[in-house]
Formats: structure tokens, C-alpha cells, sequence
């Protein structure tokens, strides 16, 4: 970014827009926004109270068992997708309706479906995140080139060898990116999930603050949340950059 | 020079049964609509390099893979050393055009993938391994990653591997045909010297007419697509004289002629 003829650091826009927050806050014209010192000291204080550690691990659970059952059953859908074209024909549509849908709207069925648990959450989670893993993987497996299956195929692979060491490592950078957008996903999966249900984990705290207009633990909380999400994605594109570059000939 | 399917042609195809080390029977492709290749009768000797050449499509990389057991034939058989050909065995090993290594691991695993493949353990296959990268000239590299070198030296990660197991048959697509030209022409002189040193079957697929009468006992012309066989020709070059003598040797360019003039026809 330049101003000014300067350059200026991304992390500088950041403390603009902190100094912007912080200065609208104190002004008081607008009561929902705190100013963000206050609710920097109400995130402190936040994770340390045991509701949020609880709704804390609730909220982590749904959401790494919904993701790890996207990712597997993703991954096995996009490489069927990918290999057979008669599978690619029957859910290519589906996949495809599913993964611009505005699946918010499915909750209210999945509760009459799953209950209020977090049954419900967990399957959010999963519907929210499944689709795009699909999609990327399919693209992985797609683009795996064709003589490094017939490279395989005449050292004599097994199936088992082909898939394992060869077409799913191939397909990794794309499997990965797929995971990362999915993860991305699965964080709205499960705090939608939460907030429509409303009994559970973080849904449940968003929804006491938001009412009690408890405007500094209910930013304090949507903080949190961003930071995990941003991390848990720089991590894995982390994770991707180093594939990237063992695979930088393709 | 000898040019075989001048003389008696039917018969000439046919060697020796002992000195064959495969024999193509009979073979036609058709890919649905699209006839590659008809009714092809061939022999390679054993322990020869032999070139197929031909216009581009008549089906040279179809009948390498036939052979290699990757796509099955539509009528026809093929024989490995008398075994009838099923689909990949260990005797065949195949040299790709793109070199097919895998990115993510290094040359020694690239290498020695065949080997993994088969179950070998780690310290066994990696030191056969490192005996054929020294072989290709690749000491030093062992633990480079393909898009760390350049196409010529893939290539030779390509050709170690297919060393590396052991077949009694090297089949190779083009192998030099993404390698530049400095590096092609040195690539060349070390194949004949590892053509020599090996005594393997190869058989090359090329698209260059210098480079066929330059490393082949025997080249194969096909005709334009279906691919049948158009002539036979043996340049009988003296491999003793050296690299720049044998380019600029006259039977070495006449019969880079001759072959000009029966492929010039196919050309559109
Ligand atoms: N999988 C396939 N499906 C349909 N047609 C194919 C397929 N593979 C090859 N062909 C066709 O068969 C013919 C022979 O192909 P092949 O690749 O064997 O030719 P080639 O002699 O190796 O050509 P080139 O010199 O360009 O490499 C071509 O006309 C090609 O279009
Ligand atoms: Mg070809």
C-alpha cells in the first residue's frame, strides 16, 4: 500500500482502522461500539472465566469433528469424482448446486432432523465445509498428470500403491487449498449452527451478550473467533507453501 | 547402410527366434474411431537399440505402450522374451517423454521407485539407486528435487529409474524431445555408451531422423496413420570413430538422406 508517496506496511492499515475503532468508541455516538481498548481487556478477561472455556471446548469440538468427517468423506468424493466420469456426471450437479447454496437456510432442517444437539452442529459444520474439499479435490486428481499413473502402472503399483503414493500426493496442493477454504467455511458452519440452535457452546454466548447488550464481550468474542479462524487458515496455507514447493514443476 | 525391406520383405521382419527379445504379432489399435495402427508384424533383437520413426500421429506411442502393457491392443499379441504380454512386467521399464517423476520426492526416491515399488528394503534399493544416478552422471544430486534441475538432468533421473530395475527391455518415448539441443546431443553419447555397457533391448521412439541413425542399429519407419511398416533400414555406423567423426561421416549422411526422402511424402 502507498500514501503519500510512502510505503506502508499492511500492519500499518490495521492500526488505522484500530485507531478509527478506538476513536468512534469513545465518542459514544454509537453505542454498539465499544471502544476497542475495552473490549481488548474484556477478550483478556473473557478467557479466563469458565463459561468461555467450556463453550470454548464445546464450540472446538463440533467444529473438528464436523471438518475431520468433510475432509475424509471431501477427499473420497473428489477423488471418485475425479477418476470416474461416470460418478463426475451424477454428483458433479449436486456438488455444484450445494457448494454456492445458501446452506444457513438448511439448519432449521437439520434440527428437526438431528435434534438440538450438537449433533446438528456437528453436521453444519460438515455441510458448510464438505462441498469446496469435493470440488478442489476433484481438481487435484484431474490434473494429476496422466504419465505419472502410467509411470506407476508400468513399475508394477498396486492400486492401493497408486492411489496412496501417487495420485493423492499429486493432488495435494489442491487437496490442501480445498481443506483451507473448508475450514474457512466450517468456522460459519458451526457458529451458525450454534446460533440457530442457541443452546451451545459459543452460539450460546453470543447470543446472551447480543441480548444483555453486552457490546464489549460480544466484540471480545467475535475477535477471538476471527483470530482462531485466521490462524487455523494461515496455518494450513503455511502447510501449503511447503508443498507448493516440492511440487513446484507441475 | 542396409536397407531391409528392399530386399524380401515379409521375411526380413523376422529373425532368429533366440536372438528376439520382443516380438509384435499381428497388432492394430483402433481408439473408437481413429485406426493407429494395422496389423503390425515386428521383431526387436535382443541386446539392439531399435528406433521407430514415423510422421507425427502414425501411432509410434501407441505401439510403445502396447508393448510396455499400458493400453491393450484391439487384435494381436505382443511376446517378451516368448511371454506373451498381459499388461506391465518387471522385464519392461519405461522412459517417458515428460519424464513422469514425482515432484514432491527427491532423485534418490525417484530412482529408486521402482524398487520401492516391489517392496525392497530401504539401504538395498537406495545403494543399486545410487550406482545407476553415478551411471547417468547425476553423483552429488542425490537429494535435489526435480524442479531443481534442469531438463536434461530429469531425464537422466528418468532413465537411472528405469535402470534401476533391472528389465531386459527399455522402451523410451522421446526421451530427449524436452532436453535442449547441447544437452540432447551429449545425452545421445552417453545413451550409446550405457547401450553398450548394459547390453539391454532398447527400443526409441524418436521424432529426429539425425538422432535415429545416430544412436539405432535398426530403425523402423512407419507409414502415415494406420501406422503399417513403410522400411527397414540398419545404418551400420562405425560406433568406434568418435561423436564429431560419425556426424560428419558420409553413409552416416546419406542415410540420414535417404530416409528424409521416404518420409517427405508423409509431410503435409
Ligand atoms: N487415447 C486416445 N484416444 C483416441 N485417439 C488417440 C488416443 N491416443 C492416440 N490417439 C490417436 O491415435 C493416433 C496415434 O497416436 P500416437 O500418440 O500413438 O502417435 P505418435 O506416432 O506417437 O505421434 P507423435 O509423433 O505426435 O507423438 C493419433 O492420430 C492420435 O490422435
Ligand atoms: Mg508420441
Amino acid at each position: 500500500m502507498k500514501l503519500f508517496g510512502y510505503r506502508v506496511p499492511m500492519m500499518a492499515s490495521l492500526i488505522v482502522w484500530c485507531a478509527i475503532w478506538e476513536l468512534v468508541g469513545r465518542s459514544g455516538v454509537l453505542f454498539l461500539i465499544p471502544p476497542l481498548s475495552d473490549v481488548l481487556v474484556a477478550a483478556v478477561a473473557l478467557v479466563q472465566t469458565g463459561t468461555w472455556q467450556a463453550a470454548a471446548i464445546t464450540t472446538l469440538n463440533s467444529f473438528l469433528v464436523g471438518m475431520a468427517l468433510a475432509i475424509l468423506v471431501g477427499v473420497a468424493i473428489g477423488v471418485l469424482m475425479g477418476r470416474s466420469v461416470a460418478a463426475d456426471n451424477l454428483l458433479g450437479i449436486w456438488v455444484n448446486i450445494f457448494v454456492s447454496a445458501p446452506l444457513s437456510a438448511l439448519v432449521p432442517v437439520l434440527m428437526i432432523l438431528f435434534g438440538m444437539g450438537e449433533t446438528t452442529v456437528v453436521v453444519t459444520v460438515f455441510l458448510f465445509a464438505v462441498w469446496i474439499i469435493v470440488l478442489d479435490t476433484r481438481a487435484g486428481i484431474q490434473g494429476v498428470p496422466p504419465s505419472l499413473i502410467e509411470m506407476g502402472r508400468s513399475y508394477g503399483a498396486s492400486r492401493f500403491a497408486l492411489y496412496f503414493r501417487i495420485i493423492l500426493l499429486s493432488a495435494l496442493p489442491e487437496i490442501l487449498a480445498g481443506i483451507r477454504l473448508g475450514v474457512i467455511r466450517g468456522v460459519k458452519g458451526v457458529v451458525i449452527g450454534q446460533l440457530l440452535v442457541s443452546i451451545l457452546g459459543y452460539g450460546e454466548l453470543f447470543e446472551l451478550y447480543s441480548r444483555n447488550f453486552d457490546m464489549e464481550n460480544f466484540w471480545a468474542l467475535t475477535i477471538i473467533l476471527f483470530a482462531a479462524a485466521m490462524l487455523l487458515s494461515g496455518l494450513i496455507e503455511s502447510l501449503e507453501k511447503r508443498v507448493d514447493y516440492y511440487a513446484g514443476v507441475r | 547402410m542396409r536397407n531391409i525391406t528392399a530386399q524380401a520383405s515379409a521375411a526380413a521382419t523376422r529373425l532368429a527366434a533366440s536372438d528376439v527379445a520382443v516380438e509384435v504379432r499381428g497388432i492394430s489399435k483402433l481408439y473408437s474411431e481413429v485406426e493407429a495402427l494395422r496389423a503390425i508384424d515386428l521383431d526387436f533383437p535382443r541386446g539392439k537399440l531399435t528406433t521407430l520413426l514415423g510422421p507425427s500421429g502414425c501411432g509410434k506411442t501407441t505401439l510403445l505402450k502396447i508393448i510396455a502393457g499400458l493400453i491393450p491392443a484391439t487384435a494381436g499379441e505382443i511376446r517378451v522374451n516368448g511371454k506373451v504380454v498381459t499388461g506391465p512386467g518387471p522385464e519392461r521399464a519405461f522412459v517417458f517423454q515428460d519424464f513422469a517423476l514425482m515432484p514432491w520426492a527427491t532423485v534418490m526416491r525417484n530412482v529408486a521407485f521402482g524398487l520401492e515399488l516391489k517392496g525392497m528394503g530401504r539401504d538395498e534399493r537406495q545403494a543399486i539407486a545410487a550406482k545407476y544416478i553415478a551411471e547417468v552422471g547425476l553423483t552429488g544430486f542425490e537429494s535435489k528435487y526435480p524442479h531443481e534441475l534442469s531438463g536434461g538432468m530429469r531425464q537422466r533421473v528418468g532413465l537411472a529409474r528405469a535402470f534401476a530395475v533391472n528389465a531386459d527391455v527399455l522402451l523410451l518415448d522421446e526421451p530427449f524431445s524436452a532436453v535442449d539441443e547441447q544437452n540432447r546431443r551429449k545425452f545421445q553419447e552417453d545413451l550409446l555408451s550405457l547401450v553398450e555397457k548394459e547390453k539391454k533391448t532398447f527400443i526409441f521412439v524418436t521424432h529426429s531422423i539425425e538422432e535415429a541413425v545416430y544412436c539405432s542399429d535398426r530403425i523402423v519407419i512407419l507409414s502415415r496413420r494406420p501406422g503399417r511398416i513403410a522400411q527397414i533400414i540398419e545404418p551400420e555406423i562405425d560406433r568406434a570413430a568418435s561423436p564429431d567423426a560419425i556426424r560428419r561421416d558420409q553413409s552416416y549422411l546419406d542415410t540420414v538422406e535417404e530416409i528424409w526422402q521416404g518420409l517427405k511424402r508423409y509431410v503435409d
